[in-house]
């Protein structure tokens, strides 16, 4: 597979979110605003090329029989790395993420990779599936995150579009909207796949 | 009375899948079959109250008193990978009809987040004891198969209707967790 190709599978064929519907706790749980879903795709996205860089490189020194415990390690100290940076630096985006930035370790995505890919490619392929499948996942959580704000709050990034006095859908950016959004997002995706 | 306040508000006002987003992915995952959402809960619940309690006292009397907090999520999943392996392992020994019940659910249940969550939730709960942990790590058991065997129900009924293509499988399901979780919504503001 050329470089290119495995960059390139995540966006939109491979993507982990529409396509493979890994990582769906994430997704819905931080996706209330455009900004959250890019901190957290940004996020998720670093550890996944870490993890992958790392697990590529060691792969050959790791006994067979404890493969998943040790990839669950060099995980979970990318996920703590990740969240002592977000404590220091971005204290607001910390907050607004929360619990789910430790859950970053459960994320199906990450140890998929790790096992699908990461085990068994060399350094640089590893290091860009991880970069490609990242950017498609915050691609899908920004997606997500605009469409639930646009209708919940009538902003992107924050940036009003709507009067003041106009009426939006409350509910979108309440949980029920997370499911309903997704759902109608993947629906239209299938949808324009067997076009 | 502050436990049963506990009870209420982790089975229905905050319910953790509905509201929290946790443990979405075996609720999209297992959820076609009563029977097998009601295994996947009673493994769950196991789980989620042993873990709850060895991350408990590991947090209390490890972390915090030597200052280690910092490296709370690599323990707590440590902790988790190593007792599902362990519960496997003695249940296999033990209770050979009880691991047939639950022996397909539990490898699963490393990579479920509703486990991890409530390990990292229940210490940060307020004047936080081992007892409140424990009770409150019940209720949310409770909750996510309240939550399962609900869905599981509607999706069985589901398959007999006619669905349009593109909304098929996965997309219909999801909808339909939503409209779940608009119910759920109506018991806010039972408890603070």
């Amino acid at each position: 597979m050329s470089n290119i190709k495995i960059l390139t599978k995540g966006f939109i064929k491979e993507n982990p979110i529409f396509a493979l519907l890994l990582g769906i706790c994430p997704t819905l749980g931080v996706t209330s605003s455009a900004q959250n879903g890019l901190g957290m795709g940004i996020a998720t996205t670093f550890v996944l090329v870490m993890s992958n860089i790392v697990i590529s490189l060691v792969k050959t020194k790791i006994p067979d029989k404890v493969r998943i415990p040790s990839f669950v390690v060099i995980i979970a100290g990318f996920v703590t790395i990740v969240e002592m940076l977000l404590e220091a630096y971005l204290p607001a985006l910390y907050e607004q993420l929360g619990l789910f930035i430790p859950l970053i370790v459960v994320n199906c995505i990450i140890l998929g990779r790790a096992e699908a890919f990461a085990s068994k490619n060399n350094m640089i392929d590893s290091f860009l599936d991880g970069l490609g499948m990242g950017i498609g996942f915050t691609f899908a959580l920004t997606l997500l995150g605009s469409i639930r704000e646009m209708l919940g709050s009538g902003t992107i990034f924050s940036i009003s579009f709507l009067p003041d006095n106009a009426t939006t859908i409350l509910l979108f950016i309440l949980p029920p909207g997370a499911f309903i959004a997704l759902g109608y997002i993947i629906a239209v995706i299938n949808k324009l796949k067997k076009v | 009375m502050e436990y049963i306040l506990i009870i209420i508000s982790s089975v229905f006002v905050n319910n953790i899948v509905l509201t929290q987003f946790l443990g979405v992915c075996p609720f999209l995952g297992v959820s076609n079959r009563i029977s097998t959402s009601l295994g996947m809960s009673g493994a769950v619940m196991f789980v989620m109250v042993v873990s709850t309690i060895v991350t408990y006292i590991i947090h209390e009397y490890v972390l915090v008193a030597f200052s280690l907090t910092y490296i709370r999520t690599i323990t707590f999943i440590l902790v988790i990978a190593s007792l599902v392996q362990m519960v496997e392992i003695v249940l296999k020994k033990t209770s050979p009809p009880l691991y047939e019940a639950l022996g397909v659910f539990l490898p699963l249940i490393t990579t479920n987040c509703t486990i991890l969550g409530v390990a990292v939730l229940s210490i940060g709960l307020e004047d936080s004891s081992l007892v409140k942990a424990v009770v409150f790590s019940v209720a949310q058991a409770v909750g996510f198969g309240l939550a399962l065997v609900v869905f599981a129900g509607l999706r069985e009924q589901l398959e007999l209707l006619k669905i349009p293509k593109g909304m098929k499988g996965i997309p219909v399901a999801l909808v339909t967790a939503g409209i779940l979780a608009m119910a759920f919504m109506g018991f806010a503001g039972i408890v603070k």
